[in-house]
This record gives C-alpha cells, sequence and structure tokens, in this order.
C-alpha cells in the first residue's frame, strides 16, 4: 500500500515539474505542427478586431499573417486582451503575441519583447484649423479638450495651456464638445486621432497636430522570454526589421488606419538607411 | 507658509501621505480655483432656484390656467428627470442650437459655456422643488388673513409679497434648507460637462498623482465644511425670522 502511495505521489511530483513547454526550438514546432498561433487583439479597431462574420482582421492581424506566410505554415488567430495577453504566451497557448503591447521595462521582466519595436503611440492633437495650432505652445491660454486621467493632462496645462482643461470622462463627450466648438482641439493619443480622422468626414475643418513634448510609446510584439535569444526570437527580430526597412509597417497602417504616423515613418526612414 | 509645504513634503517622503494638492503650488492653484468655482457656482445656483421658487409659486396661484399649465409643466418636467441627464441635456444637446459668436481664437462658439449651462440647469431643477416648497408655505397662510388684505385693497401682487410671502417663507423654511443643501452638493455633477469645480479638479489631481485616498479625505472635509457653513448661515436665518407666538 505504502508502495503504491509513493508511486502516485512521485507521479504526481513529476507531473508538476513537467508541465510548460520545454522546447528548445519552438520555430521547428510549429513548423512540424503546420499551425502558428498568435495572439491578437479583437477590441481595439483597426488593430484588431472582428469583421461582420466574425473573423479577427486588422492591421496586427495582417502581421500575424505575414508571419505564418514566411514560416509555410497556417495560421491561427487567437483573440488576446490587456489582461491576459502575457499570460497566455507564459503558458504556451500562444506562439507569438500582436497585441498593441506598449513596451516597459517591467513587462520585458516577464515576456520577451522583440528588438526592433513594430510601432508606437504618442500624442497629437485634433485641432480645429481657424485656431492654427502649429504645436503645444501654440496652446497657451486657450481652452483645449481632453480625456479625464490622461497621462500627459497634468504637464499639458501646468507648462502650457496654463488654464483647466475641457476634459471629459468619454470620447464622444470630448468629440462633440470639440465639434460645437467648445476647444480648439482634442489631444489624444495619436494612432487613433489619425484613425478617426480618416474614418469620419466630420473632421475636415481639422487638423492632426503632433506634439513632440511628450515621447512616443513603442509597441512591441513579443515571444516567450526563454525564446527571446533562441531562432525563434532572433527570426521575429529579423522579420520586424524587414518590415520596417520595406515599407510594408507603412503600407498597412495606411490601409488600415488610413494615414501614417509620423514615428512609423521615422522608424522606417531610419531602417532604410 | 513655506515651513508648512516643507512639513507636508515630508510627511509624503516618510509617511508616504501624499497632501500633494497643498504643498504642490500648481496643484494648490487649481484645487483653490475648483473650490472657488464651487463656491460661486452654489452661491448663483442658491439664489436663481430661490427666486424660480418665489415667483413659481405665485404663479400657481395664478388667475390664467395657461400661467398654472406652464408652472405645472415645468415642474414635472425638471422634477422627474435626473439632474446629470437634463445637463447633459442642456449642454449636448440644446447648447449646440445656441447662436454662436466667433471666438478670439476664430472660432464660432455657442454663447453658453458649461459653467452658465451647469448653473442653468442645477437653478431650474432645484427651482422645481423650490416652487413646491413655497407652494406648501403659500398654503399653510390662513384664508382669513388673505381675505383682510384684499378687503384692504391690496393687489394680489401685493397681497403676495407683503402678507402671503413673509409668513410662507418662515413656515417653508426648513424644507426650503433641506433642498438648497441638496443642491449645494449637485454642483459636483457639473464635473460631467468639464465645469471645473472641486471633484473635476480633485480627479485630475488623484489620476496624475495616484494619491486617491488623500484626495477623497480633503473632498469630503471641503463638503463638509462648505455645507456646514451654509446649514448654519440657514439656522441664524431662521431665528432672525422668527415672529414670536406663529405657528404655535
Amino acid at each position: 500500500m505504502r508502495g503504491f502511495l509513493k508511486t502516485i505521489l512521485a507521479a504526481a511530483i513529476g507531473a508538476a515539474f513537467a508541465t510548460g513547454p520545454a522546447l528548445a526550438d519552438p520555430m521547428a514546432e510549429i513548423k512540424k505542427k503546420g499551425v502558428l498561433v498568435v495572439g491578437v487583439k479583437t477590441d481595439y479597431p483597426p488593430w484588431g478586431t472582428r469583421d461582420a462574420s466574425g473573423n479577427i482582421v486588422g492591421m496586427e492581424a495582417d502581421m500575424a499573417a505575414d508571419v505564418a506566410k514566411r514560416l509555410g505554415v497556417k495560421l491561427e488567430l487567437v483573440s488576446v486582451v490587456s489582461s491576459n495577453r502575457m499570460q497566455f504566451l507564459q503558458q504556451g497557448k500562444i506562439d507569438l503575441m500582436i497585441a498593441t503591447m506598449s513596451d516597459t521595462p517591467e513587462r520585458r521582466k516577464v515576456v520577451g519583447i522583440i528588438d526592433p519595436v513594430y510601432y508606437a503611440s504618442g500624442v497629437a492633437i485634433l485641432a480645429n484649423k481657424r485656431a492654427a495650432i502649429k504645436n503645444a505652445g501654440d496652446l497657451k491660454g486657450k481652452p483645449v479638450c481632453a480625456l479625464q486621467g490622461a497621462f500627459y493632462n497634468n504637464d499639458l496645462q501646468s507648462k502650457y495651456t496654463g488654464r483647466d482643461l475641457v476634459a471629459f470622462k468619454g470620447v464622444p463627450e470630448a468629440e462633440q464638445a470639440l465639434l460645437d466648438g467648445r476647444c480648439v482641439g482634442f489631444v489624444y493619443d495619436d494612432v487613433v486621432l489619425v484613425w478617426k480622422k480618416a474614418q469620419e468626414a466630420k473632421w475636415g475643418d481639422f487638423e492632426i497636430v503632433q506634439l513632440n513634448e511628450w515621447q512616443p510609446v513603442p509597441w512591441g510584439l513579443a515571444v516567450r522570454i526563454e525564446d527571446l535569444n533562441g531562432p525563434w526570437g532572433k527570426f521575429m527580430s529579423d522579420t520586424v526589421g524587414d518590415w520596417l526597412k520595406s515599407g510594408a509597417l507603412l503600407d498597412l497602417e495606411k490601409k488600415w488606419v488610413g494615414g501614417n504616423t509620423a514615428w512609423l515613418s521615422e522608424a522606417t526612414a531610419k531602417a532604410k538607411k | 507658509m513655506e515651513a508648512v509645504w516643507d512639513f507636508l513634503r515630508h510627511v509624503h517622503d516618510a509617511y508616504g501621505v501624499n497632501l500633494v494638492h497643498f504643498y504642490d503650488g500648481f496643484e494648490r492653484g487649481r484645487m483653490l480655483r475648483g473650490m472657488w468655482t464651487t463656491l460661486q457656482l452654489a452661491t448663483l445656483c442658491i439664489l436663481l432656484s430661490v427666486v424660480i421658487g418665489i415667483v413659481g409659486a405665485w404663479v400657481q396661484g395664478s388667475r390664467s390656467r395657461l400661467l398654472r399649465a406652464v408652472v405645472q409643466g415645468y415642474i414635472q418636467f425638471f422634477r422627474n428627470t435626473p439632474p446629470l441627464v437634463q445637463m447633459y441635456f442642456f449642454y449636448f444637446a440644446l447648447g449646440p442650437m445656441m447662436p454662436r459668436v466667433e471666438n478670439e481664437y476664430g472660432i464660432p462658439q455657442p454663447i453658453l459655456g458649461s459653467f452658465e449651462w451647469a448653473m442653468l440647469s442645477l437653478s431650474f431643477f432645484a427651482g422645481a422643488f423650490n416652487v413646491e416648497i413655497f407652494r406648501s408655505g403659500v398654503e399653510a397662510v390662513q384664508k382669513a388673513t388673505v381675505e383682510a388684505a384684499e378687503s384692504l385693497g391690496f393687489s394680489r401682487w401685493q397681497i403676495y409679497r407683503e402678507v402671503v410671502l413673509p409668513l410662507a417663507v418662515r413656515v417653508c423654511l426648513p424644507a426650503l434648507n433641506n433642498n438648497l443643501v441638496n443642491l449645494a452638493k449637485t454642483t459636483t455633477q457639473a464635473y460631467a460637462i468639464a465645469v471645473p469645480e472641486t471633484l473635476f479638479v480633485a480627479s485630475q489631481i488623484w489620476s496624475d498623482r495616484i494619491n486617491v485616498f488623500e484626495m477623497m479625505v480633503t473632498l469630503l472635509t471641503f463638503y463638509l465644511l462648505l455645507v456646514g457653513a451654509f446649514v448654519w448661515l440657514m439656522g441664524r436665518l431662521e431665528r432672525a425670522l422668527r415672529v414670536p407666538g406663529f405657528g404655535k
């Protein structure tokens, strides 16, 4: 009886240690399976969303498709959200994560963020053309619409506008206030503003002015941290480098976002050199 | 004063209690401006809503059925809809329909801004209740008193102003106090249409500085003091207006 218990115990302990993929080369494994599993977002148009028939589409879905093409395997997209995307990667549910993730030092300790980064979002103002805003310095003393709780609000007010912001809880309210002429512009993430302006005709009298006073926050795609310096991490790093050099990302951004952001244009120019 | 701010900085470093809205000049400035805005908004709303209440209660006793119906409609509309919804409606639905004036930045702007709309919508909201509160006072005035004034040749407006209202106010003052205290607190809803009042500023500060607990305590204390001062004032008014023997 005791021997039987011992066996079960040993098996249980063995199983506990054996979980988690201990693969030497995930790239070889992907090729053997014939399927690449990529985690992308479905709640963040136009980077990751679902079309009318439920398929996952978007700029990042297209990027995933290109990776599968380069590997010569089939693509399987898995919907992830901000709160589970890193766990999905760690647990081996996905081979690669392309999910609008900001690159931070804390995250680099948990997942293998690929260098170079593929995208970045900065801060811009969707400004009324009549106000002729050229940079943040032009905002002095002017009413500026914003979103309550945005990280740049404090700087925006203390260094540039010098007056209380016209800040709302949600984007629709801020947009409405801007359209109603209650502020000279709406300060928000540049990539979303570029997309909105390209999508909606009502912004014809408005222009997007990049506010270079705030550094763009890079977005990184990621593999498991133990694969970062292996062949799989190396392959993805080369792939991103190639996307930048060939201008493929600019084309994808043009297709999905409707225009090009300053950061990506510069990153492409730098990669071409 | 600098010594106090330095001490509060020390409290932050040593104990992690972040009273940045006191010791930081920028945060203190906007916090004080926010409190001043709250004070202005509350005072203006209280005065305007009392005027609405007095006039409304008089019109309710009017001989014209149309006028009475208008007041009744006004009360039903403002009493039966939430004040936050009214504020959104005024600012986002009615506001853009107002005539526009080109502002100094060359943008045609609706004539009424967020502060004005907050003031109007809150005053109308509280005013609807005030009409009913004043009516309760008016109806408590003895018919004989009104008849006596009529027999002395007072006009209808004279009777209301000189006889009925002074007595009615004394009867309805406690109920009026309640409603005005509520009104002072409801000014926080102006936050939703970007009026930079106390709650608006506080939420900006706590999202920047992540000192949510300290801001909550400051907010609560501020409103406690503000409403406390108002209640004390109204208590004094009530005592000053006391007519010995009236209502006993």
